[in-house]
């Protein structure tokens, strides 16, 4: 006994370096509402020359660089892409699975770190969430691009037509579409839900159009108990109902090349696989657009601290690991079949035409998070982080690029081998890169990205507590 | 997946034995299939387009080199695995003639099909190549045939138009189709009698018999479940092969 009661003082940290930690923490940093209501509004409402030469610039790009390549292309045929016999699908196809993956991080932190109650995502919830909008806007327009006739793209909706045709429903293209316009509109909604109150806070400080747009959003919230009990039910279910809706997205994404005959392609860890690389990269795009976001807003400092990254940087690590099992299983089972067109699609990626961007991905996915995320040093200053999330990004990139034009090079006849080389694609792949951060650039001078209300909710609900000698801070239930 | 009954099954038997490699087929399916030439630029790109391809495999080292050739058209798989993708119905498998059919009108050009055709033998319009043909050469299209416009897909018919002729003559004369009354163009181009078409469902037929010679390889790729209808007989002339009865 008297042993223990010597020890036990030495491993709690001294008083005053307590103090300075949890003033680290958001939550436990209050400020009144007024205050943080201000802060928000001001950060909404400025915005420096730079930042609109910058807005500009992009708005610029993704006009030419997308839709203008986009009627170039329309117009003359889809043969300027560098689309060509094996690889009928290209670049396109790749950079639409990673905006869809990219779109997997706003549920991700929004709803499953909901569900679970992880206090970290309060002031990053919003963020996220219009990743998730833009990012399925950016990549929903893919499909449609790559179509080599577009104008005639809407039949595969199931609409009523003359010739009482249907879409082909055992075609995973049509469940594409069906999935991807669930969780278009599903994710709409969730972010549009948690923005209500944050919207009439803005309408009640506005004066102008400002005034008639925040009100649209606001839905006559007026903050009587009744309504917030009801917003509470319907973020409750709806963060239960989009998770399911994420899986499937990205497992039915991973369908249009897991159900097919290819080789390489024909996979049954393709589901699951695809999941963890979607949300890894997603996660690690919120990590560099929180850094961002930080970075050109003013008041971001508070609300936004080393411990957000700090728990951003964990996941990415987390997801890291992830996604290495299941490529390392994809990679090992292929190997271990035995089958004569798998081996060969390995040996394309491994020492073939595309062995550097395969060592590449290797790197940016696996070596790079591994040496650096496990010190909490490089996790919690931002623009290391901002790095790290680049590169990750840039690695999952490659690793989409290798599956769709990089696998379909190696089919069963080795007559028909040849490789990928794209044209007008990364045009394209630059100006849909530009649309994103514009909307988002744009928006985030509209809507407030911070959700008031959920921080402020954390705020009075987390507090220090003595328990004997040391303080620990405790967490009410409000639901 | 079970296929539905109809007139019959069309099927193909290729002697690689007699093939001599000399691509006359791959010229009169393109005459008669209003096939575009995409141009030297294109082609050297790998966009050339042919209904049927005749694969050059090197076997053994030099002295002792031994060409084989494979002439690959559509297989007009009985489960095509181009069907079941495509999303708005283009490629589908037509009832009455058990072969497998694109709907050019209908093609969206998402080129799943292309991408999930084991064979590799599904050709894509870049282009608008046959807008560039100059003015006297129009006149050369088979007005049998559609002209494909850019963004659609297309691939062998087993000469669906040739077959058709044949079974509406047939039915005007109250006849049923004799055996080798069709004959797709590359069969009818082969100077060698290497392709022999016909229906399998007729036991008495040329394909039929041909199709149960000693000779007859698996089908191709049959392990995937495709059930093709182009029988193969292999050739004999590499070293070390059974000598010819």
């Amino acid at each position: 006994m008297t042993t223990k009661a010597i020890s036990l003082p030495q491993s709690q940290p001294r008083e005053h370096e307590q103090e300075d930690e949890t003033r680290e923490h958001l939550l436990l940093d209050p400020r009144p509402r007024s205050e943080l209501n201000r802060m928000v509004m001001e950060s909404m409402l400025t915005t420096t020359p730079v930042f609109k030469i910058v807005l500009g610039i992009l708005g610029l790009l993704a006009a030419v660089c997308l839709f203008g390549a986009w009627i170039y292309m329309g117009l003359t045929g889809i043969g300027v892409a560098g689309v060509r016999r094996p690889s009928y699908w290209g670049m396109f196809i790749a950079t639409f699975v990673f905006w869809i993956g990219i779109s997997h991080a706003g549920t991700f932190v929004s709803a499953i770190l909901r569900v679970f109650k992880a206090e970290f995502r309060r002031p990053l919830t919003r963020a996220a969430e219009l990743m998730t909008t833009f990012g399925l806007a950016a990549g929903a327009m893919y499909p449609l691009i790559h179509l080599g006739r577009v104008w005639v793209g809407y039949w595969i909706l199931p609409y009523p037509n003359n010739r009482w045709l249907w879409p082909n429903f055992r075609s995973p293209l049509v469940w594409d579409m069906i999935a991807i316009t669930t969780y278009l509109l599903g994710s709409t909604m969730y972010v549009l839900l948690p923005l209500i109150p944050d919207a009439a806070m803005a309408r009640d400080r506005s004066t102008g159009w400002r005034y008639w747009f925040f009100r649209i959003l606001a839905l006559g919230w007026r903050g009587a108990e009744g309504e917030w009990q009801r917003l509470r039910t319907a973020i409750q279910i709806f963060a239960f109902a989009i998770i399911p809706v994420m899986f499937s997205v990205h497992t039915i994404v991973s369908w249009d090349f897991a159900v097919s005959k290819t080789p390489g392609w024909h996979s049954t860890i393709f589901g699951p696989f695809f999941v963890a690389g979607a949300i890894f990269s997603g996660v690690s795009a919120v990590g560099m657009i929180l850094f961002m976001i930080r970075i050109s807003m003013k008041n971001m400092d508070y609300f936004i601290r080393p411990e957000h990254f700090d728990a951003i940087g964990k996941l990415m690590l987390i997801f890291s690991f992830t996604w290495a099992y299941f490529y390392f299983n994809e990679y090992l089972l292929a190997w271990y079949g035995g089958d004569l067109s798998d081996q060969y699609v390995w040996q394309a990626l491994t020492k073939g035409d595309f062995a550097w961007l395969w060592y590449l991905m290797l790197i940016c996915n696996v070596v790079v998070p591994w040496l650096t995320l496990w010190s909490k040093r490089v996790r919690r200053t931002p623009w290391m982080l901002f790095g790290i999330g680049f590169i990750i990004n840039i690695g999952m990139y490659t690793e989409r690029y290798l599956i769709v034009p990089g696998m379909i090079t190696r089919n069963r006849f080795p007559f028909m081998w040849d490789s990928y080389a794209m044209r007008i694609e990364p045009v394209i792949a630059v100006g849909s890169l530009c649309l994103f951060l514009f909307l988002y650039g744009l928006l985030s001078r509209f809507i407030p990205l911070i959700p008031i209300w959920e921080v402020h909710e954390g705020q009075v609900a987390t507090m220090l507590r003595r328990i004997g000698k040391a303080k620990v801070p405790t967490i009410s239930e409000l639901d | 997946m079970e296929e539905p009954e109809g007139n019959g099954k069309w099927g193909m038997v290729v002697d690689m034995d007699r093939c001599t490699g000399c691509g006359a087929c791959i010229t009169a399916c393109s005459m008669e299939n209003n096939i575009p030439f995409v141009g030297e630029k294109d082609a050297a790109y790998g966009r050339s387009m042919q209904w049927i391809r005749v694969e050059r495999n090197w076997k053994d080292e030099f002295p002792d080199i031994v060409t084989d050739f494979t002439p690959l058209m559509c297989q007009q798989c009985g489960a095509a695995p181009c069907e079941s993708v495509c999303p708005v119905f283009a490629s589908v498998h037509s009832e009455s003639e058990q072969i497998n059919l694109q709907v050019y009108n209908r093609c969206i050009g998402t080129r799943y099909c292309g991408n999930n055709c084991p064979y590799v033998v599904r050709q894509f319009n870049w282009f608008d190549y046959a807008k560039d043909m100059p003015e006297p050469l129009n006149y050369q299209f088979n007005p049998d045939v559609t002209v494909r416009r850019r963004g659609v897909m297309e691939k062998c018919t087993f000469c669906l138009q040739r077959i058709r002729r044949v079974e509406e003559d047939a039915k005007a004369q109250g006849r049923p189709v004799k055996d080798g009354e069709v004959l797709p163009a590359c069969g009818q181009a082969c100077p060698s009698n290497a392709i022999v078409f016909g229906l399998l469902t007729d036991p008495e037929s040329q394909v039929s018999h041909e199709s149960r010679n000693a000779r007859a390889l698996q089908l191709l790729l049959e392990e995937l479940g495709t059930q093709p209808r182009v029988v193969y007989l292999k050739a004999l002339r590499s070293p070390g092969s059974l000598p010819v009865k």
